[in-house]
């Protein structure tokens, strides 16, 4: 399948004539992921685990299959350790709530990079806040990579939970997660591990990882919008509190008190998101038939031409590795003297989507000295015509801007 | 797209990048702090008055070339006008952007501040366009 086709796939790309470098903010979605909710409303919808009729039968296969396809995979040991949330925001929330409230105290420590994005940072704020323990950070060095002197200096006998993005959402730094959760447990701390960047990309195996938790969001990986996972180790997740109580939770309501549901219910109160669900299955169909192999191809192209001709433009400054093998995707950067906002404005005009802002990561931003960034995030329907345009763009913006500075 | 040469227009860019306004001023009677936490723009408005004059203005801070030059042009057009007079141009600015507006006929007492309007085209900068006029309301509400 040569990229062309693939981009057939693509609606929004075939009816807009633009440059949608903002993948890492959400990704278009093929014609086989919006087919498959389209048909799921047509023919099976009714709500999962309610009706003893057929077609509620039908709505909570689909559901229940889609569960044990995700587990198989981020190769999952058990079905039930795959959660259904609204985000991955929502599940970094669970985890927070039902394990660091429960499990935290006075003077345990939390370890955070300080490039994680804001949903895995607040959370644990409130945890902190609420418990009496403490919020350490590992920093990045120059090249802006997390060294294993700060990874070893910061996680130490106190920690009790490290989180950790595995793809940085702004520098696009790829992290060893596998020998971070390796030095947690050695130091008996449990290891959450933000993927939503590096799961459209490459493929996840918890198991391999030996992650405690892992999260993402559907819709940064082809799903629609509204649906994301929890991962959990089961020993870990039937040891948990539920986070929100109401229907499909419980076993047996009293007037005064409540048993809840086992594994996976307990985690899933109220009606869920299916066509979400659905969506998601078939948008892991749809990564599985084209490949990680073939994402990792085009993606490595792509985005090799874009980390060169970026590093060509004497007038920009680029947050990234100069490691490629530890770097993928996304690239931020900022035009000398230019307010990324400004930039990412004239882009729009030459019909270049990029991010601006502190893309969710105002700690890390001003640990690099900075406000905001532009970001272009690339995936595998990007092409390198685009990273023309976009080349030209930043050339234009400059040129506006040139002039005027003194 | 529209080309953006009428948004980032000579008047807008010279008070962006090299603003006369942009300084400290000596006895300020007041100092307001404007952001906007979305994109992390941040000014500092400091303003001197005499009676019910807007007697002196300045700001410092940073965001993009919008926000900055909004800012300067506003200072430039309030300074000397009472507190009522610019009370009413600060309501028709922040109509013309928000396009609830207007005759052009109204638009004309905003002075230089109309070389902003194409601000109202672009949805996702109007807060930037916003930001020192809404700071300034906040120095009104004090009065």
């Amino acid at each position: 399948m040569n990229q062309n086709e693939i981009i057939e796939d693509f609606p929004l790309l075939q009816n807009r004539n633009l440059a949608y470098l903002d993948s890492g903010a959400t990704t278009q979605k093929p014609i086989q992921v919006i087919n498959t909710i389209d048909k799921f409303y047509e023919n099976n919808n009714a709500n999962p685990h309610r009706g003893a009729y057929s077609l509620s039968i039908e709505a909570t296969e689909e559901y229940e299959n889609t569960r044990t396809k995700i587990a198989k995979f981020i190769n999952a040991k058990h079905r039930e350790e795959i959660i259904f949330s609204k985000n991955a925001t929502e599940s970094l929330n669970l985890i927070a709530y039902s394990y660091g409230l429960d499990n935290l105290k006075q003077d345990d420590e939390i370890v955070l990079s300080i490039m994680e994005h804001h949903s895995n940072l607040v959370p644990w704020q409130k945890v902190v806040k609420t418990t009496g323990a403490k919020l350490n950070y590992m920093y990045i060095n120059e090249e802006f990579e997390l060294s294993d002197e700060e990874i070893e200096s910061k996680i130490t006998d106190k920690t009790k939970i490290v989180g950790i993005t595995h793809v940085s959402n702004v520098l696009g730094t790829i992290n060893n997660v596998e020998k971070i959760i390796k030095y947690a447990h050695k130091k008996g701390a449990i290891v959450v591990v933000d993927a939503s960047q590096s799961i459209p990309h490459m493929k996840i195996d918890v198991q391999k990882l030996n992650a405690d938790f892992l999260v993402f969001s559907g819709h940064k990986m082809l799903a629609p919008l509204g649906i994301g996972i929890l991962y959990g180790k089961k020993e870990l997740l039937n040891k948990m509190n539920p986070f929100l109580m109401g229907g499909d939770m419980i076993e047996y309501v009293y007037e005064q008190d409540t048993t809840f549901a086992p594994l996976p219910n307990k985690f899933e109160a109220g009606t869920q998101n299916v066509e979400g669900v659905i969506g998601l299955g078939a948008a892991i169909d749809y990564i599985e038939n084209l490949g990680y192999d073939k994402i990792a191809e085009i993606e490595e192209e792509v985005v090799e031409y874009a980390r060169e001709k970026l590093s060509e433009l004497d007038f920009i400054t680029l947050y990234m590795t100069p490691n490629k093998e530890n770097h993928q995707a996304v690239i931020s950067f900022n035009i000398n003297g230019v307010h990324p906002h400004d930039v990412a404005s004239i882009l729009d005009s030459c019909g270049v989507c990029v991010r601006s802002g502190n893309h969710c990561a105002q700690p890390l931003m001003r640990f690099l000295g900075i406000d905001s960034t532009c970001r272009a995030s690339f995936y595998f329907y990007n092409t390198k015509d685009e990273v023309d345009k976009l080349v030209e763009a930043l050339k234009k913006a400059y040129e506006m801007f040139r002039k005027y500075m003194q | 797209m529209e080309d953006l040469t009428d948004v980032y227009n000579e008047l807008i860019m010279e008070h962006s990048m090299n603003s006369y306004n942009k300084k400290e001023l000596e006895n300020a009677d007041f100092c307001e702090l404007g952001h906007n936490p979305n994109c992390g723009d941040e000014i500092t408005l400091e303003v001197k008055m005499n009676g019910n004059i807007i007697e002196d203005m300045a700001f410092h801070g940073h965001g993009c070339a919008i926000s900055q030059a909004s800012t300067s042009i506003m200072i430039d057009t309030l300074k000397g006008k009472t507190v009522e007079e610019a009370k009413e141009i600060v309501k028709t600015f922040i109509e013309m952007i928000k396009r609830e507006t207007k005759s052009e006929e109204e638009l004309q007492k905003l002075e230089d501040a109309i070389a902003l309007k194409n601000i109202s085209n672009m949805p996702a900068r109007v807060k930037c366009a916003l930001l020192a006029w809404h700071t300034l309301e906040n120095i009104f509400e004090k009065l």
